[in-house]
């Protein structure tokens, strides 16, 4: 029961957060990945270096349980899969988390996103045989492998580096990056002041 | 109303680190197998089965890594499932609480209508095409943009890099051809 309040709280909160940050919102999407306003490209940084140093630095410290890490195997499938993700988002604006946020924040092409989705998703189950016969899913470089190696987690490390205090360090480097990062690479070069919305 | 970048990214930050914190790292785009299991074992119940040690399904995707995909069809009220309906929940209150989104808007967003025009039968083509190669390119990366992506470069995994370095290599280039129009 404690798992299902908290599946509730976490994930109103992420739900709420994804809109607020207009994660959900297509036009968004794809004025980042148009490069005309990096605004939300800043925001996914800066969200992936703090949950890095904060969760490394948790772990440090003894706060953070390692065991509650889950590293996902790779193969050349996640490039593939990746491309194809990739082509998808930018052509409908959502992925498959803001697509559910985004339908119901009463947006009805997302509805048919989902709709698209759950038939993607079942072609895979269907088409799934013939990927894992290809070899395009065997694991390449170690599989599930940390970039350093993390103490106390059952993931191996690609390197030998102390890979929580490498997490800490490419944590800060993506805030760093965030920072770094001008709000647009193209278009018109006018600063944007209005709400993108 | 969208937040500004320094505290939208703080608190989604957060929101990543409570659930690794709490439970386990975030993750979508499997909970749209699940439901096409629960849907389909309604269909046709002999799909999903329970085992001595757990379940298995006569589907090999769902029956894969001990049937752990087979396990929450058949138990839909899990940590995993939950997390997504939540997440509507608190998209929708999100948006109802910032004066909701307006009726243009709800049915076909700004730039796609500036670039494309006001066909809604062309936007939710492209809507459900791009729906269909989003999850199987997913499902084939074993992960979306929040497992691969966000808690997989949270966590160094090499995968998520992989996955980003394929995502925007592709969503880049789509998105710079096709929206040329700002608005």
């Amino acid at each position: 029961m404690t798992s299902i309040i908290l599946a509730i709280v976490i994930g109103a909160a992420f739900g709420a957060v994804l809109d607020r940050v207009g994660a959900a919102n297509p036009n968004v999407i794809n004025r980042m990945l148009n490069l005309t306003d990096l605004r939300l490209a800043k925001a996914i940084l800066l969200a992936i270096g703090t949950g890095s140093a904060l969760m490394f630095g948790g772990q440090m410290l003894g706060l953070v349980d390692v065991g509650h890490m889950s590293v996902k195997t790779a193969y050349v499938g996640v490039f593939l899969g990746g491309l194809m993700l990739g082509a998808g988002w930018a052509a409908a604006g959502y992925c498959p988390g803001t697509g559910v946020v985004a339908a119901a924040s009463g947006r009805k092409d997302a509805w048919f996103f989902i709709a698209g989705g759950l038939l993607g998703a079942a072609a895979y189950m269907v088409t799934y045989p013939a990927w894992k016969a290809s070899g395009l899913l065997d694991k390449i470089a170690g599989g599930a492998v940390t970039l350093g190696t993390v103490p106390g987690s059952k993931y191996e490390g690609m390197t030998a580096l102390p890979g929580d205090i490498l997490g800490l360090v490419l944590g800060l480097g993506f805030v760093a990056l965030a920072f770094a990062l001008p709000d647009r690479l193209m278009g018109a070069g006018v600063p944007r002041t209005a709400p993108a919305e | 109303m969208t937040l500004n970048w320094k505290i939208g990214g703080l608190l989604l930050g957060l929101v990543f680190f409570a659930a690794v914190l709490l439970v386990k790292p975030i993750g979508v785009s499997t909970q749209f197998v699940i439901l096409d299991g629960i849907v389909a074992d309604a269909v046709m119940p002999d799909l999903v089965t329970k085992t001595d040690e757990g379940y298995t399904s006569t589907n090999a995707y769902l029956a894969k890594s001990g049937g752990k995909y087979a396990k929450s069809v058949a138990n839909p009220l899990n940590y995993s499932f939950v997390f997504v309906l939540a997440m509507m929940l608190g998209g929708f209150l999100s948006v109802m609480a910032r004066g909701g989104l307006d009726r243009a808007e709800r049915a076909i967003p700004a730039l796609w209508r500036a670039n494309f025009g006001d066909s809604a039968v062309k936007r939710y083509a492209v809507a459900f095409m791009g729906g269909f190669i989003v999850l199987y390119g997913a499902r084939l990366a074993g992960g979306c943009t929040s497992g691969h992506m966000m808690s997989g470069m949270m966590q160094t995994a090499l995968s998520g890099y992989i996955f980003a370095a394929g995502a925007f290599a592709a969503a880049i280039p789509v998105s710079i051809l096709m929206f040329r129009k700002e608005v």
